[in-house]
């Protein structure tokens, strides 16, 4: 609450640097600000850091082979199984919380709004670091928007709308930044795109969350017949829904414990209730995903393979990270248990990223010999995962530091 | 808009009757249309002004050559695999040519091999043994140019499927997308990381020549050919043959079709060929999604718009009727 104070009488800067400094630095001198990174978290985040950041700059100059298992027969690995196929459907939170505020008019979540487009926001940008990663020629990262138009592609679909919408998702989560920075004038017409912006993340959101799901509708032959499915892409754009909802939960409940400092009262106070609320939403969503998946086995008439080792398996997601979760969100509710409402949102995080990882890597080329074997990511390609986990960690975190996302500024009052 | 978001004919059962009939100029700009309706997704929000394409079935260039593979011919010389070494200039193998230890294993092609011959138990005779020779197969309607963004492949009006290292920026879904398993990618090269697979010696056909491995083949297991007489000679051979081969020319259909096809002694899933693949081209399994997408850009921002719209409206309603109450509360006390 200091800093705030600090903030509101330095408005006006006459000697920018020192007022800039003294933003980045949260008002603290630089020895103050240093002693205070000296914490357990930083030190293991340091750790991780200077094993996985060499291990990024080898990925660049020696080529994928040096810190992948990407292989001929499997071509894609953790970078795009955990992180993009992982990635992008937790963070659906800005998509489903500006829908559901500015559309739907569910005016009480407002003090987890920007929380739910700032996640949203550095989940597709991370998403992209991934991909980033993992592409054999990053810096052709642009080729299907000016060079090549593979019109006839679903990838082509997801890379137009996933640029679009971190622009979309960026717009939309500005007003904070302006807020922090003191530009009256630019943030005045931030605000007043927002309801365009917010459909626009309808459109691209519903598209692209679908599309990657519909990116497995090509591999008939290689994804396991209990995974594929002609509804593919109604189960991922309907998984990103809830997993936006329990995404929320998440981030906020490690928000009000890590960060209690940055919250305001109106964030303090109604976050019990909006936790039950979020969670009440996750149960529905999740009831209709399930259901969904029950028509996805019935469509294929696939009963019979659910008595396989690949059936026991697709029963531990279905049941084990779809319903157990979905019981514990409507139990959670019914008992007023926040505790148990966050617990399920976990639960149900760890379910979504269970049922991309098999889509992408585990049910996927299940018929090649050795398959299980040959998924096993190996320790490079995981610390590298883990670097960039830490980085985004980090970054959300100094936002969260520093910008009005999770108190609202003294100065603005609505956004 | 009207014309592409028109759902194109299905017409499986007139495939040869079309075959026939179509311009392969036409052809091509179905599976342009498909992307296209995709593509509105970018293309419309920044205002690239929309084409028309007619929506028509891609059925496979009439005149295309092709290989057939007779399995029960191949006698693992690796011949051919020697000369599509020699043709590609590829780097000289780890173990040499003569070298039958290769058999022990089950190998794919790679960026070191555009083809393989792999050995396989004759259940019939185990003293002979199969051998099948994998590389590309050169799809009529390929799923790794249906999944590229960038348009990096193509397939040429002779049959082989090519692929333009200019254009990919290394996403690798051809190669998740291939039901083949067949492109391969150097991921050792970091700055120049490329697709490497079978081109059907798209140069030498271009000369008129037959590819590298059909010319080397010393026991003319592989015949060069155009498509359409290739499945004739596979036909004739099943039937002029009783019990020699199995009745099943694989790469007729499945998928869509493939311009090198097989036949074998015993039946395909026993040589380690997909059995699994739908005899449609794989992108007819995503045309259904991508319909829908230019639903979604032009209804969402109408339906919910008019969402937003009508919550505004009732807010200002029971707003109205509020102020109206308690005006003739006032009336009322006064």
């Amino acid at each position: 609450m200091s800093t705030n104070m600090a903030i509101k009488t330095e408005a006006r800067p006459r000697n920018f640097q020192s007022w800039f400094m003294g933003k980045l630095l949260m008002g603290m001198t630089w020895p103050e600000y240093l002693r205070s990174l000296l914490t357990p978290f930083n030190i293991v985040a340091a750790i991780i850091l200077c094993v996985g950041l060499p291990l990024i700059v080898m990925r660049f100059v020696f080529g994928l082979y040096m810190v992948t298992e990407a292989s001929n027969d499997y071509p894609w690995g953790l970078f795009l199984g955990w992180g993009l196929f992982g990635g992008v459907p937790l963070s659906a939170t800005g998509f489903v919380m500006a829908t559901a505020y500015y559309i739907f008019g569910y005016k009480r979540y407002h003090p987890l709004l920007r929380l739910a487009v700032l996640a949203g926001f550095l989940g597709y940008l991370f998403a992209v670091v991934y991909l980033l990663n993992d592409l054999g020629r990053p810096w052709r990262i642009y080729y299907p928007m000016i060079i090549g138009f593979g019109t006839q592609s679903v990838l082509f679909l997801v890379a137009w709308h996933v640029a679009l919408y971190l622009t979309v998702q960026f717009i939309e989560f500005s007003p904070a930044m302006l807020e922090w920075l003191r530009s009256q004038r630019v943030r005045k017409w931030a605000v007043m795109v927002t309801i365009g912006m917010t459909i626009a993340g309808i459109i691209l959101s519903t598209l692209h969350q679908s599309a990657l799901g519909a990116m497995y509708l090509l591999v008939p032959g290689k994804l396991h017949p209990l995974w594929y499915s002609p509804y593919i892409w109604v189960f991922f754009l309907c998984s990103s829904i809830y997993a936006a909802l329990a995404m929320v939960i998440v981030v906020s409940t490690l928000s009000i414990r890590f960060l209690k400092k940055r919250t305001d009262e109106t964030f303090r106070e109604s976050l019990p209730t909006l936790t039950l609320g979020l969670g009440q939403g996750a149960a529905v969503g999740m009831f209709v995903y399930f259901v969904f998946k029950i028509i996805g086995i019935a469509h294929g008439n696939n009963w019979g393979l659910l008595n396989t080792p690949y059936g026991y398996w697709f029963l531990v997601e279905l049941i084990g990270f779809v319903l157990v979760p979905m019981l514990l969100f409507t139990y959670g509710v019914k008992k007023q248990s926040v505790g148990v409402v966050r617990f399920a949102a976990f639960y149900a995080v760890v379910g979504i990223i269970v049922n991309r990882l098999n889509v992408s890597i585990i049910a996927l080329n299940w018929l090649l010999p050795h398959h299980l074997e040959d998924i096993i990511p190996g320790w490079k390609e995981t610390m590298v995962v883990f670097a960039i986990v830490t980085i985004h960690i980090l970054i959300f975190r100094w936002i969260l530091n520093r910008m009005p996302v999770l108190h609202a500024d003294p100065e603005y009052e609505s956004h | 808009m009207t014309k592409e978001a028109k759902q194109p004919a299905d017409s499986p059962l007139d495939e040869k009757k079309n075959e026939e009939k179509k311009d392969p100029g036409l052809q091509m700009n179905r599976r342009v249309f498909l992307g296209t309706a995709g593509a509105i997704g970018g293309t419309l929000l920044l205002g690239r002004p929309g084409k028309s394409f007619a929506a028509e079935d891609f059925e496979g260039y009439p005149n295309s050559f092709g290989l057939l593979t007779d399995l029960t011919a191949c006698v693992g010389c690796r011949s051919c695999e020697r000369a599509c070494n020699k043709v590609n200039g590829l780097p000289a193998p780890d173990k040499p040519f003569d070298d039958v230890s290769v058999f022990e294993e089950k190998r794919r092609p790679t960026e070191k091999a555009y083809t393989v011959v792999n050995r396989y138990e004759n259940p019939n005779d185990k003293s002979k043994p199969i051998y099948r020779k994998i590389q590309c197969n050169h799809c009529k309607e390929p799923a790794c140019l249906t999944s590229c963004p960038i348009h990096a492949y193509s397939k040429t009006p002779e049959g082989a499927v090519k692929y333009n290292p200019d254009l990919c920026f290394g996403c690798r879904y051809c190669m998740t997308a291939c039901p083949f398993y067949i492109p391969a990618y150097n991921y050792w090269s970091a700055l120049e990381p490329r697709i490497q697979k079978c081109t059907m010696c798209y140069p030498r056909i271009k000369e008129g020549k037959m590819t590298g491995c059909a010319e080397a083949c010393p026991v003319g297991a592989i015949t060069f050919g155009k498509r359409e007489e290739l499945i004739k000679i596979a036909r004739e051979r099943i039937d002029n043959n009783p019990g020699k081969y199995v009745n099943h020319i694989y790469g007729e259909h499945e998928v869509g079709g493939t311009n090198w096809i097989y036949i074998a002694g015993i039946p395909f899933e026993q040589l380690g060929f997909p059995t699994n693949l739908p005899k449609t081209p794989l992108i007819e399994e995503t045309k259904g999604f991508l319909t829908s997408v230019p639903i979604v850009l032009t209804a969402w921002p109408a339906l919910f718009g008019t969402i937003y719209a009508a919550l505004r409206h009732r807010e200002e309603f029971d707003k109205e009727e509020k102020e109206k109450e308690e005006k003739e509360k006032g009336e009322v006390k006064k």
